[in-house]
């Protein structure tokens, strides 16, 4: 009797993340809905404007906004978080390699709103002195949140690389090809189900960080024309308006953060089928 | 030929090193930049001290003790639901039944899903419809959700270290698979499980979008779980975005980042012991 109480307890707090997920879903769609059905989805998607007092909501400045800072970071990102975890799991010493890691870990564990205070004492400064512009700019975010999702990256890169069986590696040097050579054409592409996981985790990270964006984004509520421009993302949009938006203005942040629930949810989907790809073409 | 095959080998080798570099070079200007300016703002006034007018002068130990409310409540929280839960997943059931499958889903959308969105969660859910109002509980509440799957996840893997001998020797011995578990699994696994509680801190302490929709911006010391409260990144956030003080921004981002470096070394260490005493 005693065993048959704990395992039904044991099995409601292993549901609880469904039950969490489904609350999620229930409550930000039923504040968020309403908004979207009556201006309209496409309106909302779509519309250039955002001037919430005269209740014109359209978001699409900052969807353009959220994924043109997120690709600017990935591609600022990829590089230096695949090379490190190449550094790392290929060439570096193991004593380096220790030493090196809890360096990414801080680098993981620093409060992004301390990221965004760095991005504005330093970044924005130099940008509006060196680069052009006012400083605060898709340039600035971007910069930030490249390394923000580093530790990502590199993290779940590194133990791409290091599953690789080593008698591939092997094969590759005995056949005489150059290390560089074993790495290119064997290493990364056996790894490449597991860089892609590390860059799509990392897209993710990039499109839903909200506190290192706002402190040196702009959040001017219109496409940026240039790197220098500012900018406003999906999720400043919420966090910058959220304390005094009432009615339909706080419905429309909530239908914000719809659209920002399905693109995750969407690449949580593409996560889901990167493994099986790669399986089968291997 | 050769002479390009170990030109490249070089070049590549050079720009492996400039990549690593580059990344610490980052995480040591970030640290250095903020720790120097920040190290002569923090004093004994400065930690005990209350915030005056807005947060221009005068100390944190409001946000310090917001900050400590709202992690011992998450983590009172989540911890046990995290726990139990990677138990029924490691001991209870089948890796391949449809509902672990779902269960799995599940935490993985719950770490994707971008603190914002739990922030507005809280702020429907708890804020308003079950009436919590901005406060440390619905604050705490909305985090435990958050760090919900770092806890299962790390439980998880430590767990499924424990060597199965372990457990087979008390089943022999006639005790029941929850007495297993209760004496032997969870012990063992004991260290796994805290790292995973310390980096979940680490997150919480980090956290800010989420809060700031549900345990308000407080700069009261707050007397209970259910008045409002403001943490030490819901301060550093306000003090630069509403540009009321540099120095004080400094000294904020400097407590964070030295809890953050206690909470890291603190998991490094509970780490290396765990591994070294699975040795012996």
């Amino acid at each position: 009797m005693h065993e048959l109480i704990i395992e039904k307890l044991l099995l409601f707090s292993a549901t609880t993340a469904i039950m969490v997920v489904c609350l999620i879903s229930i409550f930000i769609f039923m504040e968020g809905l309403p908004v979207i059905k009556k201006y309209g989805l496409w309106h909302f998607i779509a519309g250039q404007k955002w001037y919430p007092e005269q209740g014109i909501f359209g978001i699409f400045p900052m969807i353009i906004g959220s994924f043109y800072v997120t690709f600017i970071a990935l591609f600022i990102g990829i590089p230096l978080g695949v090379g490190c975890a190449i550094f790392l799991a290929e060439i570096a010493p193991p004593k380096l390699a220790r030493m090196v890691r809890p360096g990414i870990e801080l680098l993981a564990g620093i409060p992004s709103v301390v990221y965004g205070f760095y991005g504005l004492v330093v970044l924005v400064p130099f940008i509006r002195e060196h680069i052009g512009g006012r400083g605060f700019s898709v340039l600035a975010a971007a910069l930030i949140l490249a390394i923000m999702i580093l530790p990502t990256i590199v993290n779940i890169s590194e133990d791409a690389i290091r599953a690789v069986p080593r008698e591939y590696k092997e094969g590759s040097l005995a056949l005489g090809a150059t290390h560089w050579q074993t790495i290119k054409k064997v290493i990364l592409p056996s790894a490449a189900s597991g860089i892609i996981t590390a860059v799509v985790l990392g897209m993710g990270r990039a499109l839903g960080e909200t506190m290192a964006v706002i402190l040196v984004a702009g959040n001017v509520a219109v496409i940026p024309d240039s790197i220098l421009a500012p900018v406003r993302t999906l999720t400043a949009n919420i966090a910058i308006e959220m304390g005094y938006a009432a009615d339909d203005h706080a419905r429309a942040l909530f239908a914000t953060g719809i659209i920002l629930f399905v693109l995750i949810m969407l690449l949580n989907l593409l996560l889901a089928l990167v493994p099986k790809k790669a399986a089968t073409g291997e | 030929m050769f002479i390009n095959r170990y030109r490249e080998e070089k070049l590549f080798r050079a720009l492996l090193l400039i990549a690593i570099v580059i990344t610490l070079s980052s995480l040591f200007s970030i640290l250095f930049h903020i720790i120097s300016r920040g190290i002569s703002v923090i004093n004994w006034e400065f930690i005990t001290g209350y915030p005056e007018d807005m947060g221009r002068s005068g100390g944190v130990f409001p946000a310090i003790v917001g900050t400590f409310y709202i992690i011992l409540v998450s983590i009172a929280v989540a911890a046990p639901v995290g726990i139990l839960a990677a138990v029924y997943l490691t001991e209870y059931t089948r890796q391949d039944s449809k509902l672990v499958r779902i269960i799995r889903f599940a935490t993985e959308t719950l770490a994707g899903i971008p603190s914002i969105v739990f922030g507005l969660f809280g702020f429907a859910f708890l804020v308003i419809y079950l009436k919590l109002s901005w406060s440390i509980i619905s604050g705490s509440l909305t985090l435990a959700c958050m760090i919900l799957p770092t806890i299962i996840r790390t439980a998880e893997e430590a767990i499924k270290a424990v060597p199965y001998q372990y457990r087979e020797g008390s089943l022999a011995l006639g005790a029941t698979q929850w007495q297993t578990i209760y004496k032997i699994v969870l012990p063992a696994a004991l260290p796994g499980i805290i790292t995973g509680i310390i980096l979940s801190i680490g997150r919480v302490v980090g956290e800010t979008a989420a809060v700031l929709l549900t345990a308000g911006s407080s700069l009261n010391l707050p007397g209970s779980i259910f008045d409002p409260a403001r943490t030490l990144s819901i301060h550093l956030y306000l003090l630069t975005f509403d540009g009321i003080s540099f120095q004080m921004a400094y000294g904020t981002a400097t407590i964070l980042i030295i809890l953050i470096l206690i909470i890291n070394s603190l998991a490094n260490f509970i780490m290396r012991k765990m591994s070294t005493g699975h040795n012996c």
